[in-house]
């Protein structure tokens, strides 16, 4: 019991990170209708920004984390209007291959500028963990915990309270109606894309620390996004959220009572069910996804 | 005239091994010429029925696996007081056995897939790709997992009794994958323009039109994905017998990207794309390499080139060299070359 409290928390805890991912991918494919291949390349590198900062630029920890996101939200605004600007209205196929050009040609930049080393990240949380009757958490991972929390209600507000985030809702209802309008369509993608990198950025930074930083980490965090979104419903906000911790629990309890082997597998076996028996995702808004 | 540069092309490629003393270059050839079997199954995907399949390397490693584990034997418990052993059988048997299997898996994959269409199928067989990865990892009994399956029988062909032939030496396996591609390559040109084949090209034009005129979706694309990944496994077993090594990486993501990269550029949805694309893309890494540049520069370059490609050719190099070609061709029945008339005035 006390065994299943803690992969419980250990879930609850890497899930708020894995919703951080998905929310991502789900805006950028909602909005802009892009399998954006590239998401887990922003998770590293996030996670490289703060490997930079804190062990090379000896920054701190705090301000590293600041700036691995605001250079992720650089980052991805520069792939939308470098990539993507030119291909708006382009059949979905001709977007995915030139994301997963975009792709390769980054994570193999990133292998030589850090070499395949993997790398770890000091933090400046006490290593004694914080224990809780039964069960315990290390302070860095609760930190990421809370974290993760504060950007997924950050996300939340940005969509639901401000301007940008009506003129983001219009574009993912009926985009031609949006600009119509006078929704900009142009400046809706792009601070789509930058949103969805900056909370991609912001996962990989958060858990470059509690893990290692090597250059194929984006591979597996890519793949776990699209199960999340995948599970949420493609384009749904709140089914990434939930999805993100769905498949942590999922990932956590079968490492723990399975196989640790097939801890990564898990989501994909839940993404080949998922499909099979309601592909449309769990929590699929009005269906408007080919 | 056509029938000529066909057998010229073939006798060009056959006589490859007669003049070609560099066995290096050969081996490039050989595993050049098994991607491009690879290729070729995937551009009758993503060519002829318009779906985009990102895990056809399953396909693959799966005929790579069956086949070397056939012709090695091997003793697994499926549950723990369940032994199933099996005997080592011959190499071909294996290799027909791993493009069974690899097709069947095809049409599961078919049959429960393309309920999904477009980016849901993508995600769909990279899912499978990468669940089949981690079995191969992890059934360390049957698979040796990290460790690799070794030692790896080459095929050998014969009469009992009377000769054997062992497919050992290069220029003995560049004629295998050789004729393997060709026979392919015929299979392809023959589904694509038969009635299957138009049906699957009515259906990546245009779905709901197809299925109104009664053309079975399900089926044909089922059909598609079966022969896709047969041929897929054969083009695995053929590297098995071949490399006589197989690791748990040849299920690696990068190796279907490197096929899509392949008829993307080459050209998807004709009969030359592939072969033209597994041509640049199989021998670039060797130029590349010989520049004594970085295999990351070049998966850089790789990258580059896919975005390039997809920006300003595509449709691919063949069609673009066609239209170029057709687009000239008519240019000069035209208009009779300008300047003729003055200049013999002017005589």
């Amino acid at each position: 019991m006390d065994q299943l409290l803690q992969h419980g928390l250990n879930a609850l805890i890497l899930g708020g990170t894995y919703a951080l991912l998905g929310i991502g991918l789900t805006l950028i494919f909602g909005i802009m209708r892009v399998v954006n291949f590239t998401h887990g390349e922003l998770y590293s590198f996030g996670a490289y920004m703060m490997y930079a900062c804190v062990m090379l630029a000896g920054a701190n920890f705090f301000v590293a984390l600041v700036l691995a996101v605001v250079l992720g939200i650089f980052l991805g605004a520069a792939i939308e209007l470098v990539l993507l600007r030119r291909l708006r209205g382009a059949d979905i196929d001709t977007t995915m291959l030139v994301m997963i050009g975009a792709w390769i040609a980054l994570q193999n930049t990133e292998q030589l500028a850090w070499s395949g080393v993997a790398k770890s990240i000091d933090n400046p949380f006490p290593a004694t963990p914080l224990v809780l009757g039964p069960v315990s958490v290390s302070w860095n991972r609760l930190f990421v915990f809370v974290v993760a929390l504060a950007l997924i209600v950050g996300a939340y507000a940005l969509i639901n309270r401000t301007r940008l985030g009506k003129a983001m809702r219009a574009t993912f209802q009926d985009r031609d109606t949006a600009a119509l309008m006078g929704v900009e369509i142009g400046y809706v993608h792009t601070a789509t894309f930058a949103i969805g990198s900056g909370l991609a950025a912001a996962a990989g930074a958060l858990l470059g620390p509690v893990f290692v930083v090597y250059p194929t980490m984006g591979d597996l965090a890519s793949l776990k996004a699209f199960a999340i979104v995948i599970l949420g419903g493609l384009g749904s906000i709140p089914g990434a959220t939930i999805g993100g911790f769905i498949l942590a629990f999922m990932e956590e309890l079968g490492a723990g009572y399975i196989s640790s082997g097939f801890r990564d597998g898990m989501g994909f076996l839940l993404i080949i069910l998922i499909l099979l028996v309601k592909p449309t995702g769990l929590f699929a808004q009005k269906e408007r996804i080919g | 005239m056509k029938l000529w540069a066909t057998i010229a092309w073939l006798a060009f490629l056959f006589s490859v091994p007669l003049w070609m003393g560099d066995l290096y270059v050969l081996h490039i050839l050989i595993i050049t010429g098994i991607f491009i079997i690879a290729a070729m199954s995937l551009n009758l995907l993503l060519g002829y029925t318009g779906q985009l399949s990102l895990g056809h390397v399953a396909f693959f490693g799966i005929g790579a696996y069956t086949s070397s584990l056939m012709s090695l034997g091997f003793e697994v418990h499926l549950l723990p007081n369940w032994l199933v052993k099996l005997e080592p059988k011959p190499v071909w048997l294996g290799m027909l056995t791993g493009i069974a299997l690899a097709g069947a898996c095809g049409w599961v994959i078919g049959k429960v897939s393309f309920k999904v269409r477009g980016a849901y199928f993508v995600i769909v067989s990279v899912s499978f790709a990468e669940v089949v990865r981690l079995v191969a990892l992890n059934w360390v009994e049957l698979t040796q997992g990290p460790m690799a399956l070794n030692n790896i029988p080459v095929l050998r062909l014969g009469v009992p009794g009377w000769f054997e032939f062992a497919f050992l030496r290069k220029p003995a396996n560049y004629y295998l994958v050789l004729v393997a591609a060709i026979l392919s390559y015929v299979l392809i040109r023959r589904l694509v323009s038969s009635r299957a084949g138009r049906a699957m090209i009515a259906l990546r034009e245009n779905e709901p039109l197809a299925t109104s005129v009664g053309v079975d979706v399900t089926r044909y694309l089922v059909l598609a994905t079966m022969i896709a990944a047969a041929m897929a496994g054969a083009a695995g077993a053929l590297y098995a017998h071949y490399v006589r090594i197989v690791d748990p990486d040849v299920f690696l993501f990068i190796y279907t990207v490197t096929m899509v990269i392949m008829v993307v550029a080459g050209g998807k949805g004709t009969l030359a794309g592939p072969i033209v694309g597994g041509l640049i893309f199989g021998l670039l890494p060797e130029v590349l390499r010989a520049a004594a540049i970085k295999p990351e520069v070049q998966w850089v370059v790789y990258g580059v080139l896919m975005i390039l490609v997809v920006y300003f050719l595509p449709e691919g190099i063949v069609p673009a060299v066609r239209n170029w070609w057709q687009g000239r061709a008519r240019r000069e029945a035209a208009e009779p070359p300008a300047g003729r008339p003055a200049a013999e005035a002017a005589r």
